[in-house]
């Protein structure tokens, strides 16, 4: 046995060798579009694509910026409890703030990210994250911010605050975040290379 | 009935058709980081004795690959074999002919694997085996693959497959591929890697990375193709993605969730998950062809992880409709569900045997996550996995084993279990965690 995993190893290391001259890591600008695929020997390699090249920009996804600091406007975080979309305690007067930000500064746009903890089915989790988005979505409309001002998207369970895995880590994890956009009207800011 | 019209989406497709990019990586080949470690966790209690004799190599252009070897890492990985080890060998033999059944059978072998490579022009190989009973001398199979040296290593996996077939009675799996996610590192600095390796975790390759999630890898039905979520933009959006040269479509980036895509067995449509910006993520299927989007569920509740039956007739999915999640079945253009699992408070997540008379879910026992099988005649489910957080199941296209994924505190793994429950193993890479496994079809 160690013998044929001495073999896979280094099978895998010319591999890797062979990769690293032909180039590296795909960081380089994407090549212009072809319509035919480029055919590549024995159907054994293939070529990756690198996400950060690909839509970002032209999905017109928008700049983060820093946002309103003052009094709980700091606070963007909304947590919730096991299995719940329901907003509490110290997050109803989060939201309230943002709302009379958002209200009084109808330019000013958020993305809201909905997010649970690591346990259950990804996909499913991913409709949890979006099921508490929207409940932070209803009550920044019901405090008069507009639709347009708004974003929703689920993480589900694979972007957690904290690492850890357990019941304190998991309450950190299910949560909102309130995440302030380029103002409607200014120019996003140039994606740093 | 709640079954939607046709919604033709052509307004919103035409935005979306300018980022029909493709998207080329830095290298012709992109081999990632090292291949699974692969430790077997278990296997039947009387193991069939196997003994594969190294094949008669053919340098340069077999490359150095022990055939031999990669054969018997899948019998054993199997959990149904047990090898001899190379150096209780009594000869070396290349051919059936030359083999002496009862010294094989005195070494305690039932079973001799021998082969030869041989070149073939062209730049092809030939990879030739044969399978000899050590109680009758009898050779059981006899059969040639050829190829390129490149696809060597394929050879031997399709080798492994012809000597299961032939002693378990199923046909392999071996000379198929896995995709499957690997993240490393935490928010703001995670790397996502998409990544197709063999189904024994070696020869992986890269086909998508980012520092934003990557989700639920699918195949298509041909294996040519991966439908996938990408949250690159920071939204979601579902890609379909050429394996062979990394051309990709971005077909859905809708407002909300653009989520779990499930191909149809004849290939031309997608089966999704669309949120919209009012929440309520519901069940469409997306003409590949014609870009027209049906709605098949609709539903207050979360309507999700939509799976086609193998006769492309109705989908099962996941839905909280009830107050927890379960699985129900709805035909495939709409109209009344119906539940499919009574047992427990949380079933979700489902996939069906390519024979159509198994489901694969995730359920709650206890406090744990687990993977489960239900018989869809009689309904009588069986938790297959032992794990804390098992999710994500995937059959194997003969339908005897799945791969899941599993964790262990902060180490994620993939792991294989057996329909019958008795044989599994487990898939770790050397760092950070893999995830959401996808087990390709056959090949061809």
């Amino acid at each position: 046995m160690t013998q044929q995993r001495h073999m896979y190893r280094l099978v895998t290391l010319l591999l890797l060798a062979a990769t690293l001259t032909v180039g590296g890591c795909g960081s380089k600008p994407p090549k212009p579009s072809s319509t035919a695929p480029t055919e590549t020997n024995a159907g054994a390699s293939t070529e990756g694509a690198n996400a950060a090249n690909a839509a970002g920009a032209a999905l017109g996804s928008q700049e983060e910026v820093g946002g309103p600091q003052a009094g709980l406007l700091a606070n963007r975080i909304v947590y919730f409890d096991f299995d719940s979309a329901v907003i509490k305690g110290q997050g109803v007067d989060v939201v309230a703030a943002h709302a009379k930000y958002l209200a009084g500064n109808p330019q000013a746009r958020v993305r809201l990210e909905g997010n649970t903890d690591e346990r259950g089915s990804r996909e499913y989790n991913i409709g949890l994250g979006d099921r508490r988005a929207q409940a932070v979505r209803r009550s920044l409309l019901l405090q008069g911010v507009s639709e347009g001002q708004l974003t929703i998207v689920s993480y589900g369970e694979e972007r957690p605050a904290d690492p850890g895995h357990d019941e304190a880590a998991w309450a950190k994890n299910r949560r909102v975040e309130i995440v302030y956009l380029t103002p409607a009207g200014q120019p996003a800011a140039q994606p740093k290379p | 009935m709640a079954a939607q019209p046709t919604l033709n989406i052509r307004r919103l497709w035409l935005p979306l058709s300018l980022l029909l990019a493709v998207v080329i990586g830095a290298g012709a080949v992109r081999a990632v980081h090292a291949a699974l470690q692969i430790e077997i966790t278990s296997g039947v209690r009387d193991p069939i004795p196997i003994a594969i004799v190294p094949f008669a190599p053919a340098p340069p252009d077999d490359g150095g690959l022990d055939v031999a070897g990669v054969v018997q890492h899948d019998l054993e990985g199997s959990g149904r074999f047990k090898a001899l080890p190379r150096e209780r060998m009594p000869a070396a033999p290349a051919r059936a002919e030359a083999v002496t059944a009862a010294d094989w059978k005195a070494a305690g072998s039932d079973y001799v694997v021998v082969g030869r490579l041989a070149a073939h022009g062209n730049g092809m190989l030939a990879v030739d085996f044969d399978l000899v009973n050590t109680l009758t001398g009898v050779r059981l199979a006899t059969q040639r693959f050829t190829g390129t040296p490149a696809a060597l290593r394929n050879a031997a996996h399709k080798v492994s497959d012809a000597i299961y077939q032939k002693l378990v009675g199923v046909r392999g799996a071996f000379a198929t591929r896995v995709a499957y996610v690997s993240v490393d590192g935490s928010p703001p600095t995670q790397h996502y890697q998409l990544i197709v390796a063999d189904a024994d975790g070696e020869n992986p390759h890269l086909i998508l990375e980012s520092r934003f999630p990557i989700m639920s890898p699918a195949w298509s039905p041909d294996g040519q193709w991966l439908a996938y979520v990408s949250f690159e933009s920071k939204l979601s959006g579902v890609y379909v993605q050429l394996v062979r040269t990394g051309e990709r479509r971005l077909v859905s980036a809708r407002a909300g969730i653009n989520g779990a895509p499930a191909w149809s067995p004849d290939g031309r449509k997608l089966a999704l998950t669309l949120g919209g910006s009012n929440g309520n993520p519901d069940i469409y299927v997306l003409d590949l062809t014609s870009q027209s989007l049906t709605r098949i569920t609709d539903d207050p509740a979360i309507d999700t992880e939509p799976e086609w039956a193998p006769d492309g007739r109705t989908l099962y999915f996941t839905s909280d409709r009830a107050g927890s999640p379960q699985i129900y079945q709805i035909s495939a253009s709409g109209g009344r569900p119906r539940r499919i699992t009574f047992e427990g408070n949380y079933n979700a997540r489902p996939r069906v045997s390519a024979d159509g008379t198994e489901l694969a879910m995730v359920t709650l026992e206890g406090t744990n996550y687990r993977i489960a099988v239900q018989d869809l005649a009689s309904g009588a489910l069986r938790v297959l996995s032992r794990g804390r957080l098992d999710e994500s199941p995937s059959f194997a296209p003969n339908g005897a084993t799945l791969i899941y994924s599993q964790r262990e505190g902060a180490r994620g793994a993939l792991a294989t279990i057996s329909v019958d429950g008795l044989t599994g193993l487990r898939l770790k890479a050397q760092q950070g965690v893999i995830c959401d496994p996808a087990w390709g079809p056959f090949g061809t």
